[in-house]
């Protein structure tokens, strides 16, 4: 598809040339954006989401871009090699899409200062030509806590954690907060999968913990294998990074949708206007990066519950991190009414009251 | 009608030493058929796959960097193999190589100097040989089975790791991410050749494992002896060689080459402990074994060709938009025709059209 498309363009190129007879200059190259995913593209999570990202890119840029995209790249040797084949096939911008891709992105934007680096998740930017990007995924978190709380007999609900990163934390803990605002008792088991992609490990963790007594199942990893679990065993689930209604029909109460294409459309078009610049971008609800999927299979009293939190966040009236807020252990953390600052959130390596869990460490 | 095989009573030496290249060969037209079936131009696609990685430098660097964990692996192997060691589990060798080298750099990152890369090496070939050791002594010891038990060690030596650096060795600095403290200068193994490209040092040590191997096995007494235990262990006996020694023998050396190709990863390519530091060399390179025919001047040749199936899997997906799964797919055919090859080489099939009503259907004898 992707050489159709360079033929077609060249084509179209050639044409105008002719056309113009030499009067006008000869369009320019399309720009090359390149993408590297962690997971398939099929696994209606993460990098379903970046490669949706993509798709867009094409669509609203047309014959002004080329893209190409790498999936299921693992974190380690192999990526470091995968994004230097992009940087030297040409690409002007490379979005490399998981935490793991964060050295390897750093060692290659070294050697190729031309070419610009987008890191998704990660912190460092060590060159002026590597930007990172992320989305403030734990305001969705907070949202389907407060619905969770609502929805919930048992009062607990599971919470599938990839890795133990900040990133991860972070949403269990604006979870177990959303909860705690509706029911302080509130509960969270959380069971860690130790993968971003493993359909079998996934399913497994969702079965273990409904065995242990949670009837409302929420994830931080990338498959719809939870969803589908929750399913079948009749207790209701939360979403990742997409839509996944189809996966669970009467299962899906919500989904926190990471919506990458606004971006992906505005860097990729900086690269070709020459103003791209490094930046370091953090953004949720308000800007449109998280976008929560129909409130469903739920009473109308909580869905206009959950709509308006959803307001507060997005406006601004409400930061999830507003103290009083103790850590698991009971000591305080945040005074009434002081809000967590972005530092503090992004390498939050504790958890907060109400978690039924061990941080691993 | 049944088909059955037949042993030949003669091999032909023709075929013998073309079978690799048959099986190359069949695998890239499968490969073809595969492609066509995907809706893609099977000669752009294996041109993508086998033609463009190796037309760059830096490619070719990558070849390398791919291959020398492969060919390391593969050659020590190859000991085992031609002694009738069935030592399948150099992945975990591999693996306990990286770790008992990896000491160093992650326990006591504030010793800097120049023997510390030295030292490392030494500890990660000692490391993988005491790991292959466990087997050996085993069989030799007890006459346990060590297809299991190398086996099942690599699962051993895989839950370890991941224990490591999820625990007493996650980098402090890391985020909680499971990962150890990237390695310090005095620990990376260098380049070759850093003005194009990453290949490192592990590329040499492959080379030069390869060679003494291939003069040790062609050229010397101890080569005779593990070519003559691996093909008549009575005539082994007779000549007066031991049979627990030589297992003892072969298991050493070839885990001594996985651990170096596992420290060589982790300190040239990687530079640091992760989770999952290898897409699988350790069972790859039994392919690669095989498919070099188990002498180490084809086993480097081997090594480039798989290494070459890693690479041409991502080109391929890069320019003509296939899944990442069509290298599995490969080096699965590849395998299988090996296998097949040899097997028409060593049999001959035989179809009687008469039912055979009482006589139960026997499978035939595998050829390993």
């Amino acid at each position: 598809m992707r050489t159709k498309k360079t033929f077609l363009a060249l084509t179209a190129a050639a044409a105008l040339g002719l056309a113009a007879a030499g009067a006008a200059e000869a369009q320019d190259d399309p720009t090359k954006a390149c993408f590297i995913y962690v997971g398939p593209i099929g696994d209606f999570g993460w990098s379903y989401q970046h490669h949706q990202g993509l798709l867009q890119v094409e669509e609203e840029l047309g014959d002004a871009v080329e893209t190409a995209y790498l999936e299921s790249v693992p974190e380690g040797a192999d990526a470091e090699r995968a994004i230097e084949r992009f940087a030297r096939s040409g690409c002007d911008i490379i979005f490399t899409t998981s935490f793991g891709y964060m050295d390897p992105t750093n060692k290659v934007a070294a050697k190729f200062p031309d070419v610009k680096f987008e890191h998704a998740t990660g912190y460092k930017r060590e060159h002026p030509n590597v930007a990172t990007y992320n989305s403030r995924f734990h305001e969705g978190r907070y949202i389907q806590g407060v619905i969770a709380a609502r929805m919930s007999e048992a009062g607990v609900a599971g919470y599938i954690g990839s890795f133990p990163i900040p990133e991860v934390v972070m949403g269990i803990n604006a979870f177990v907060l959303g909860a705690q605002s509706v029911n302080p008792d509130f509960k969270v088991k959380v069971v860690w999968a130790n993968t971003w992609f493993d359909p079998g490990k996934e399913a497994d963790a969702a079965k273990a913990l409904i065995d242990q007594g949670v009837d409302i199942m929420t994830q931080h990893t990338d498959s719809t294998a939870p969803m589908q679990v929750a399913a079948e065993r009749g207790i209701k689930a939360f979403g990742q990074a997409s839509d996944m209604i189809e996966f669970g029909p009467e299962t899906q109460l919500t989904a926190i949708v990471d919506d990458w294409g606004p971006y992906y459309v505005e860097r990729v078009k900086a690269v070709r206007e020459g103003t791209w610049e490094q930046i370091d971008i953090w953004a949720g609800l308000a800007e449109g990066h998280v976008v929560m999927a129909p409130y469903t299979n739920m009473p109308d009293d909580v869905k206009a519950l959950a709509e308006e939190t959803e307001e507060k966040i997005r406006s601004g009236a409400f930061n999830p991190f507003t103290g009083p807020i103790n850590k698991q252990d009971g000591t305080p953390w945040l005074a009434e009414g002081k809000v967590a600052d972005d530092g503090t959130l992004l390498g939050m390596n504790f958890y907060v009251e109400g978690v039924d869990d061990q941080l691993p460490n | 009608m049944r088909v059955e095989l037949v042993k030949r009573p003669q091999q032909s030496a023709l075929f013998s030493a073309l079978s690799p290249f048959i099986a190359l060969l069949l695998t890239l037209l499968a490969g073809a058929v595969m492609f066509l079936f995907l809706g893609k131009n099977p000669a752009d696609a294996l041109y993508y796959f086998f033609i463009e990685p190796l037309l760059e430098t830096w490619s070719l660097h990558e070849l390398a960097v791919k291959a020398a964990p492969l060919i390391l692996i593969g050659v020590g192997l190859s000991i085992c193999y031609l002694s009738n060691n069935w030592n399948i589990g150099a992945e975990g060798q591999f693996i306990i190589g990286a770790i008992a080298g990896s000491i160093l750099p992650v326990a006591f990152p504030g010793f800097q100097s120049p023997i510390v890369l030295p030292l490392m090496l030494l500890m990660g070939i000692v490391g993988g040989a005491a790991y292959a050791g466990i087997p050996a002594w085993l069989k030799a010891r007890f006459g346990t089975n060590e297809i299991l038990t190398s086996l099942m060690l690599v699962y051993v030596a895989q839950l370890f790791l991941d224990w490591l650096v999820r625990g007493p060795w996650r980098n402090p600095e890391g985020f909680n991410f499971p990962e150890t403290r990237n390695f310090h200068a005095y620990a990376v193994l260098p380049e070759i050749w850093p003005a194009s490209g990453r290949a490192h040092w592990g590329f040499v040590f492959a080379i030069l494992a390869a060679l003494v191997l291939w003069f040790v096995l062609s050229r010397t007494l101890k080569g005779f002896e593990v070519k003559l235990i691996g093909q008549s262990p009575r005539a082994g006996r007779f000549a007066g060689f031991s049979r627990s020694r030589m297992i003892i023998f072969a298991f050493l050396v070839s885990g001594a080459l996985a651990g170096l190709a596992g420290i060589s990863e982790v300190s040239g390519a990687i530079g640091q402990l992760r989770p999952a530091i290898s897409p699988g060399y350790g069972f790859t390179a039994i392919i690669v074994a095989f498919l070099g025919r188990l002498n180490p001047l084809g086993i480097i040749a081997a090594g480039l060709v798989l290494a070459l199936s890693y690479l041409g899997g991502e080109a391929a997906q890069i320019s003509i938009g296939v899944s990442d799964k069509v290298a599995r797919a490969f080096q699965g055919m590849l395998l299988f025709f090996v296998l097949a090859c040899d097997t028409l080489i060593h049999y001959r099939i035989r179809i009687s059209r008469r039912v055979v009503a009482a006589k139960p259907i026997k499978a035939p004898a595998g050829h390993a």
